[in-house]
């Protein structure tokens, strides 16, 4: 009786013990985790970086579980002053992750640490950098031309796209700033994989300012735009006048040819036809003239010499 | 669960060494109190009937479970990635070994920008868009300030990589939603950030999706609508009137035009009667020529054939029409000399007495 229990509760113990040993040799790593293994502390082989089900040495090796995806960092805005002496408000965030879970272990330890350590690097890279250039450079990516409004004044034109020209551009620098933090971040185990600007805005104060500059700017555009719309009105009025002036001299000279022609023809025709026998046109028109020209008011003295009374003083002679 | 057995055990050895160590639990003496005897026999199976069936519906439980219609589950074994789960019953591995979250992977959700929806749940909205007005609040390429509110939609395309590549999905959506929309506005004007809004929304989805797509995030942009882009308040007015001034350069340039509308196709409609007169005038000109060309051919035609006789016949003809409608008519012989003093030419000479060859008609 007393051996069937014993052997009960051997086999109750021994079970708990494998149980217990398996539990604590055995331990899970998610898909956004990677592990250390340390032994009182030290570190012991390789940091396993694949999830799934793992084993160590039970009670004497711990697992110290890291995060693998990317994590978060979000940067304080700041003031900064730009080269042009602008002062603005940036804004930035970053994507990190731990590359070497073994250093970081080592150095850091956990996220608020390592938040700090992001704070401490990436800020004064990213004033370092945007103080170091204009306002617009930070702003701008490209050299993309834009529709400011301003067609007029080419001297003034030119001047303001070099003010909006840039060298490097928002990509260029938050890439420089990248470079120069990624290196310090590496002694860490971290990997800087991006960072970038979120907001940038001007200060209060020179909000103000800003604003009365776009009230000016806006205020000259709209004078540019009602003189346009008269110059183009009186160029419209001038291109009226000359239309106006075409259009009655070349009907004129149209009606003048048609006329000039008219007259040429006639002429040409008259010429053909009388042309013929000029006497007996002669003839034929100044009796015509005769009939048309006297009248009762006329007086007329005939000789009987002429041929129409040269009969008055007889059929004889 | 392993507790709860163990200490039963206990308490049955326990109970068992009470007894006097008379013999193996099952076949009790009947001597003992018979209700306890009766209770224990009743409590102990029945306890560990209860302690099994819960066990089983544990295990049970977390072997099966439904996906929604828009929903894929994703299966981690140990939690090592294993299988996706399709809409529908699924089968698993009990919790402990298998473990299932579930994505909704169609409906698409929205994140706003720059203002507020009133009556909006989501907490996330209010937290990050503190003051509201600064995430609206842009720099554009000219240097100018232009409050734009935007949203964005998205879908969580690839529930996997959603799940384990990025931590905290959604603040990195916002974020990126904010520098790629500052990017795109940053490189336009103020006027084109007002009047283009189309494609700067459509500008940034792109730079959005290929920034989602860098971080392996499993978002897919569904689509970015731009609310109405304006300038901050103070300078809204030097903006309207800028509009103004263009609605009143047009005005001027339509007068004028009116103007010319006006007068230039009445001056055509003048010049073309001008023109026509002049074709008329020379129409008639040339027909007259040739009405009288044609007339002196006719005419010249009949003379040649006798040309004394005829050129006398007209003669007298015309003279035959001539003379009867004369005033004064005065015939002097030939013979006669100075004439002239006779004459009195200024009257109506009709009492003029000429020579006795003086031929005087009735008036």
């Amino acid at each position: 009786m007393m051996n069937s229990n014993t052997i009960k509760i051997l086999i109750v113990t021994i079970a708990a013990a494998v149980l217990v040993l398996v539990f604590s040799s055995a331990y899970m790593v998610d898909e956004t985790e990677q592990v250390v293994i340390t032994q009182f502390g030290r570190i012991v082989g390789e940091p396993v970086k694949e999830p799934g089900l793992k084993f160590k040495t039970p009670f004497i090796q711990t697992a110290n579980y890291f995060p693998k995806n990317l994590l978060e960092w979000d940067g304080d805005p700041g003031q900064v002053p730009t080269k042009d002496k602008t002062y603005i408000w940036v804004d930035t965030f970053a994507r990190w992750k731990i590359s070497d879970p073994v250093l970081y272990f080592q150095t850091v330890k956990d996220e608020f640490a390592a938040l700090k350590r992001l704070d401490d690097i990436i800020d004064p890279a990213m004033r370092n950098l945007i103080t170091s250039y204009p306002l617009v450079e930070t702003v701008r990516n490209t050299d993309r031309a834009m529709d400011t409004f301003d067609v007029a004044n080419d001297d003034e034109n030119k001047n303001r796209s070099v003010r909006y020209q840039v060298d490097l551009g928002r990509d260029e620098i938050t890439r420089r700033i990248v470079a120069q933090s990624r290196t310090k971040l590496e002694g860490f185990g971290i990997e800087l994989v991006y960072m970038k600007i979120k907001r940038v805005n001007y200060i209060d104060s020179v909000r103000r300012s800003v604003y009365d500059r776009m009230i000016a700017e806006r205020n000259q555009i709209a004078e540019k735009f009602r003189a346009e719309g008269k110059g183009e009105a009186s160029n419209i009025r001038g291109e009226k006048e000359k239309e106006l002036q075409k259009i009655k001299s070349e009907a004129y000279r149209t009606a003048q040819e048609t006329k000039g022609h008219a007259d040429a023809k006639a002429t040409q025709i008259y010429a053909d036809a009388y042309g013929v026998d000029p006497d007996f046109y002669a003839f034929q028109k100044t009796m015509e003239v005769y009939k048309k020209s006297l009248s009762k008011d006329s007086s007329l003295i005939l000789s009987t010499d002429s041929d129409l009374m040269k009969y008055m003083k007889g059929v004889g002679n | 669960m392993n507790w709860d057995w163990e200490k039963l055990r206990d308490n049955q050895q326990k109970y068992e060494k009470k007894q006097g160590g008379s013999g193996p639990g099952m076949p009790r003496p009947p001597q003992m109190d018979e209700l306890l005897n009766k209770f224990k026999g009743f409590q102990f199976p029945g306890v560990f009937l209860v302690g099994l069936i819960l066990i089983a519906l544990y295990f049970g439980s977390s072997t099966f479970f439904t996906v929604d219609r828009n929903e894929v589950g994703v299966i981690q074994r140990f939690g090592k990635y294993n299988r996706l789960a399709q809409p529908g019953l699924n089968f698993k591995l009990p919790s402990g070994i298998e473990r299932v979250t579930k994505v909704n992977v169609k409906t698409p959700e929205t994140e706003e920008f720059g203002f507020n929806t009133y009556g909006s749940s989501d907490k996330y909205r209010s937290s990050a868009a503190t003051p509201r007005q600064e995430s609206s609040l842009m720099l554009t390429g000219d240097l100018n300030v232009a409050v734009i509110p935007w949203i964005v939609q998205y879908r969580r395309s690839d529930p996997r990589a959603f799940l384990f590549n990025v931590k905290n999905v959604k603040s990195l959506l916002r974020s990126m939603s904010e520098s790629s929309m500052r990017t795109v506005v940053g490189d336009r004007s103020i006027n084109e950030v007002i009047s283009s809004r189309e494609e700067i929304a459509l500008a940034a989805k792109e730079m959005l999706q290929k920034e989602m797509d860098n971080s392996k995030a499993g978002i897919s942009i569904v689509n970015i609508e731009m609310k109405k882009t304006n300038v901050p308040e103070p300078v809204q007015a030097s903006f309207n009137e800028v509009n103004q001034a263009i609605q009143e350069k047009e005005q001027t340039i339509y007068k004028a035009r009116e103007e010319y509308n006006k007068a230039v196709p009445l001056a055509r409609g003048e010049a073309k009667r001008l023109i026509l007169d002049a074709e008329g005038y020379a129409i008639d000109r040339v027909n007259r020529a040739q009405g009288d060309a044609t007339k002196f051919k006719a005419v010249y035609d009949a003379y040649a054939q006798a040309k004394e006789v005829t050129k006398k016949r007209m003669y007298l003809e015309a003279m035959l029409e001539v003379i009867p409608n004369l005033g004064s008519k005065y015939i002097i012989d030939s013979d006669q000399k100075n004439l002239l003093p006779f004459l009195n030419m200024g009257t109506n000479g009709s009492n003029l007495v000429s020579p006795d060859n003086l031929l005087r008609k009735g008036e």
